[in-house]
């Protein structure tokens, strides 16, 4: 009995660690949706691309330099979009955004393998992924710092949407792309800036989830692993992103470890969509959504 | 010149009520029937049938299913390809092992993933948008995880099951176009009665609740029944669609088919092939599965026929070069339509009715 | 003007298909068409079989060809997805002749092909992967060729190999085996053997699935760790899923050394990501690693030096590379046993399966061949389709993968049973379709 409730806290506060890694990845959706009002399906591929390029340059570059180059690329990727996609695209339905950036997650994870090879790459943030045994319980290194950069990055960007002109005025581009433009506020500059801020988030992700598995094209599918956290969430809350991570995240993990063994297994995956499904039917705009109020 | 109609001549509610109301319509249709059942069987190659045509109307089906539920009752679905995987393993069992016959296991296909389906389609009564899109997902990734554990669904370890071979009423079909016939006429009419649907008092309440949910239930239209009705449907159309991927295309059920991507694919079926029309669910299949293939067969055209690219590039950027080309393929025929191929031809048909007086 | 623009594209995309003819067959040449996948998650493996294939091919035609008929090949991107390899299958097995041999090189394609091949009677070539139990072949199996070694075989290995360092078979009772596998049916092929096995010689066998892609194996691993408390752990994953077992492993303190991968996770490419975690990971593996065997030297002159190489020359040597290669021998053996028995002309598919049934490359052969101690003897029959079974072990130590032992056999009879068992389900199954 004791066994078991210690192996619950076990799986509860790895879980908890994991679900903030998760979180990083859900901001970059986040950011964008609720600027933009996209569902930017290539976030993954944008992850992938940062950290494949991180990696790549890592090689022959002192890490800062690469930082600053993938930093510049994310931002020259964020422009290009809003150019080439999104300024076509204007005021057409959510969905047809939508699967433009089904369009865009193609391109990039081409770009990406075509230009830095299909290999696999170790990378190196020159922090130690050391494990440190508290009371019994395994805590690593680099999940704590994972924990901190996320939270450090929700404060900053709270802060950047509540108290800045740039992020108030992005709030209002994302309730009304037409009530925005008509108070002027250039909506286009504002897509751009969005979108470069979710490439940077993009670059956060990718760094730890990286120095954490390696850097492969699977790290695309990482936002399959946000999805849940978003919507449990809420699309468009930065707090939801972080507290959607640390439930869904230590949900899962009990529910692998202690459900599984009962089930047959393997029920890691499917778990945390029932868990946001079940809020849902409760909250139907997650934790922390907004929610919308429909006119008739 | 060709669509020329200078006005409106209606006289009866015949044909104001006509399926196809212009004239060209009708003949084109008919072209396209006469051009799929007596032209293509008899010249296409073993190659084109198999690996173009059988598979293009497989997925025009499963694209057709979601578009009724997407575009016409304007509710979202990432779970197509579980629910198309539901149908392949229920028609597999049906037919090998208790002996259904094959139209009657394809139907029943489509009755259990109705069944399936319209239960995910629950949670749609209270959520919306890409809130619902992303918890179909659960219904993707359940569906998997149960057909591969479920001993007696995926039979053994290899989670494949071969369908034996196909036989009705002493036919035995086993040559490509048979196949290819099965398919197809299984197709038209789904498609036809999916067109029909959509003008009856089904397809009309459907249309109210995508426009306006809240509208619709003022004016007394059940959300309940609607919603889920349209997730029956539309699951009916994956399922049976899934069943043809066994029976007529793959030979076997197997869930790596029937993976989440292609979930997406079908969606993006919907979406460039045009929200809300029959015909963009064709278009949009032709779209998302036959375009790779043409990519490849360009490419490799060109490194015969022009330069040898090979070459001039990594193998390693050839093959992900397809893939460029086809995202930025996606978003270049978004941006030159964003309501779809569909709406592209509508365009070109608006056009074309005034020419030469567009006035 | 969209509109317009909408038309170029269109005929830019399906110009160049409408000037292509269909290629003409040349006398004297045979076509081997390449299923490859060098996009999607799965990249690393398919270009590295890949590029190891096309250079083997490379270099047999610079000596003049297998009995002086040139090889021809050519890739198909599947992208590692059974609908593109179907596609490609199609495409290809009519193409400059027709195809005579294909490797599916993807447990979903293999699955998709058997029966579609055997209809067309051309052989599928599946070296360690693919159906185990085809390696029955006889009239169940007629045209799938699981060769040189099968995961079955490669299981028993496995346990033989944790029994020597044990300290004997008797020595494996009341230890503990956890089964880390990626929960697809690739993942679960060893269950049935494992539990035979487990049964025989009284160890614990633990089964911890990880659902794909499986980046986060944080549960799995404190079960297997905390829980179960495994003595040895098999790591049958494939991709990214191979890699996060090492990281998690060296959260949980779980020694490296007694993890032991399958071949699909014993490549470079599974354990640089996973850095300094992975030194002391041993896996499996049925053929030589590195650049010192005259076959891989051979390339290196012949095609490397002179700037003809499909890969960067770093990936020589390496893993996939070397497995490419071993497929690319075992092909070219086959059409050798093909032209001696039926004239040096381009063969069909059923001359080939002939030939696969009938290969035997002893000792001698593998030193024409430049491949002593690159990879096991090969003896097939008709009702033999793997031909041997040998697997080897070998050890990451930081820097590159080094051998540990000689070959291992398999477990025969253990393996023969299972096979036996399988193939006649499969056998009942085929008899109630007809």
């Amino acid at each position: 009995m004791w066994d078991t409730a210690f192996f619950a806290l076990e799986l509860t506060i790895s879980g908890l660690l994991v679900g903030l890694m998760y979180s990083l990845v859900a901001l970059g959706f986040v950011l964008i949706y609720k600027a933009s009002g996209v569902f930017n399906f290539a976030q993954g591929d944008m992850t992938f691309l940062a950290a494949l390029g991180l990696a790549a340059l890592s090689v022959k570059l002192p890490l800062w330099v690469g930082v600053i180059i993938i930093i510049g690329v994310m931002v020259a990727l964020a422009m290009a979009i809003e150019r080439i996609v999104l300024k076509p695209l204007v005021a057409r339905p959510p969905l047809v955004l939508f699967m433009a950036t089904i369009g865009i997650a193609f391109f990039l994870q081409g770009l990406a393998q075509g230009v830095w090879g299909t290999q696999p790459r170790g990378l190196n943030l020159g922090v130690a992924d050391e494990t440190y045994e508290i009371a019994g319980i395994f805590v690593s290194s680099l999940d704590i710092l994972g924990a901190i950069v996320a939270g450090v990055l929700v404060v900053v960007l709270v802060w950047f949407f509540q108290k800045t002109k740039t992020g108030r005025a992005l709030r209002a581009v994302s309730d009304d792309h037409e009530a925005a433009l008509s108070v002027g506020i250039p909506l286009r500059k504002a897509w751009g800036i969005t979108w470069a801020i979710a490439g940077i988030v993009a670059i956060v992700a990718g760094a730890l989830w990286g120095t954490r598995v390696g850097v492969q094209a699977s790290l695309a599918l990482l936002a399959l692993k946000a999805l849940p956290v978003l919507i449990l969430g809420g699309i468009d809350s930065i707090p939801g992103a972080i507290i959607g991570g640390l439930i869904i995240g230590a949900t899962e993990n009990l529910a692998e470890g202690l459900l599984g063994p009962m089930v047959g297994g393997g029920i890691k995956n499917f778990f945390p969509y029932l868990l946001a499904l079940i809020v849902l039917g409760v909250r139907p705009y997650g934790l922390f959504g907004r929610e919308i109020i429909e006119r008739v | 010149m060709f669509y020329r109609e200078t006005g409106v001549f209606k006289t009866t509610y015949a044909t104001d009520m006509e399926l196809f109301p212009l004239p060209l319509d009708k003949i084109g249709f008919a072209v396209c029937i006469l051009f799929a059942f007596l032209i293509v069987p008899f010249f296409a190659s073993h190659y084109l049938l198999v690996s173009i045509f059988i598979p293009f109307l497989v997925f025009s089906l499963a694209a057709l299913g979601l578009n009724i539920l997407t575009g016409y009752a304007g509710q979202l679905s990432l779970g197509h390809a579980g629910f198309m995987a539901v149908g392949a393993y229920a028609t597999v069992v049906m037919y090998n092992r208790y002996d259904v016959p094959l139209p009657l296991a394809l139907l029943g296909a489509g009755a259990i993933t109705a069944v399936v389906g319209s239960t995910f389609g629950l949670p749609s009564l209270r959520i919306k948008g890409f809130y619902l899109a992303v918890s179909t997902l659960a219904a993707q990734l359940i569906i998997e995880w149960v057909i591969t554990h479920v001993k007696w669904i995926s039979g053994g370890v290899y989670s494949t099951v071969d369908i034996r071979a196909l036989e009705f009423m002493g036919w035995k079909i086993d040559t490509a176009p048979e196949k290819y016939y099965v398919a197809l006429v299984i197709v038209v009419v789904m498609a036809l009665f999916a067109k029909n649907l959509m003008r009856s008092r089904i397809g009309r309440a459907w249309m109210s609740i995508r426009d306006m949910d809240v509208a619709s239930e003022i004016i007394g239209i059940s959300q309940f029944k609607y919603k889920v009705l349209a997730f029956a449907v539309s699951s009916f159309y994956a399922g049976v669609a899934g069943g043809l991927v066994v029976a007529v295309y793959y030979g076997s059920a197997n869930i790596e088919e029937f993976h989440l991507m292609l979930s997406f694919e079908i969606l993006g079926m919907v979406i460039i092939g045009g929200m809300g029309s029959i015909l963009g669910s064709f278009l949009g299949a032709a779209f998302m599965t036959l375009l790779p293939i043409f990519i490849d067969l360009s490419i490799s055209s060109i490194s015969h026929n022009i330069v040898d690219l090979s070459k001039v590039f990594t193998p390693d950027l050839m093959a992900n070069a397809k893939n460029m080309i086809f995202g930025a393929l996606i978003i270049f025929f978004l941006a030159v339509e964003p309501l779809g191929l569909a709406r592209l031809w509508n365009t070109i048909k608006d056009y074309l009715r005034l020419w030469p007086f567009p006035y | 003007m969209k509109l317009r623009w909408a038309l170029v594209i269109s005929l830019v995309i399906a110009g160049p298909m409408l000037m292509a003819g269909p290629a003409a067959a040349q006398e004297k040449e045979q076509w081997l068409p390449l299923l490859c996948y060098r996009t999607g998650p799965y990249a690393p493996g398919g270009s590295g079989l890949c590029g190891g294939f096309e250079d083997y091919i490379d270099l047999i035609n610079l000596k003049g060809g297998v009995e002086g008929i040139k090889l021809k090949w050519e890739e198909c991107e599947t992208a590692y997805s059974p609908p593109r390899g179907v596609e490609c299958y199609e495409r290809t097995k009519q193409e400059h002749g027709g195809a005579c041999v294909h490797h599916p090189r993807a447990t979903g394609i293999t699955y998709a092909l058997t029966e579609r091949a055997t209809a067309d009677k051309i052989p599928l070539m599946t070296l360690g992967y693919g159906r185990a139990d085809a390696q029955a072949g006889g009239d169940i199996f007629p045209y799938v060729f699981p060769l040189v070694t099968t995961y079955w075989s490669q299981v028993t290995g496995k346990i033989k190999y944790i029994a020597q360092r044990e300290g004997g078979l008797e020595e494996l009772k009341g230890k503990k085996i956890a089964l880390l596998y990626i929960d697809v049916a690739y993942g679960q092929e060893t269950i049935p053997v494992l539990k035979t096995l487990a049964a025989k010689y009284g160890f614990e066998l633990g089964l911890f699935p990880v659902p794909p892609p499986g980046l986060e194996q944080s549960a799995q691993w404190l079960d297997i760790k905390r829980r179960f408390k495994a003595d040895w752990v098999i790591n049958r994953n494939w991709g990214i899923s191979c890699t996060v077992p090492l990281k998690e492993a060296a959260r949980v303190g779980f020694p490296r050394d007694h993890i032991i991968g399958v071949w699909w996770c014993g490549s470079e490419e599974d354990v640089v990501p996973a850095g300094p975690a992975a030194k002391g990971y041993i896996s499996t593996n049925f053929h030589g690693v590195g650049q010192n065997f005259p076959v891989i030297q051979e390339i290196l002159d012949q095609i490397y030096m002179k700037g003809k190489g499909n890969l960067p020359v770093t990936r020589v040597g390496t893993v996939y590379y070397n497995r490419g290669v071993i497929e690319g021998i075992m092909t070219v053996e086959a059409l050798r046993t093909a032209y001696k028995e039926f004239g040096a002309k381009p063969v069909t598919g059923e001359q080939v399966k002939w030939a696969l049934e009938h290969l035997n490359i002893d000792a001698a052969r593998l030193k024409e061949i430049g491949a002593q101690g690159f990879m096991p003897p090969i003896k097939t029959s008709p009702t033999d389709h793997e031909g041997g079974g040998w697997v080897r072990f070998q050890q990451w130590d930081g820097t590159k993968w080094v051998p540990i032992g000689d070959w291992v056999t398999p477990m025969k009879e253990v393996v023969a049973e299972q096979v036996k068992k399988s193939a006649a389900e499969y056998a009942a199954k085929k008899k109630e379709e007809k």
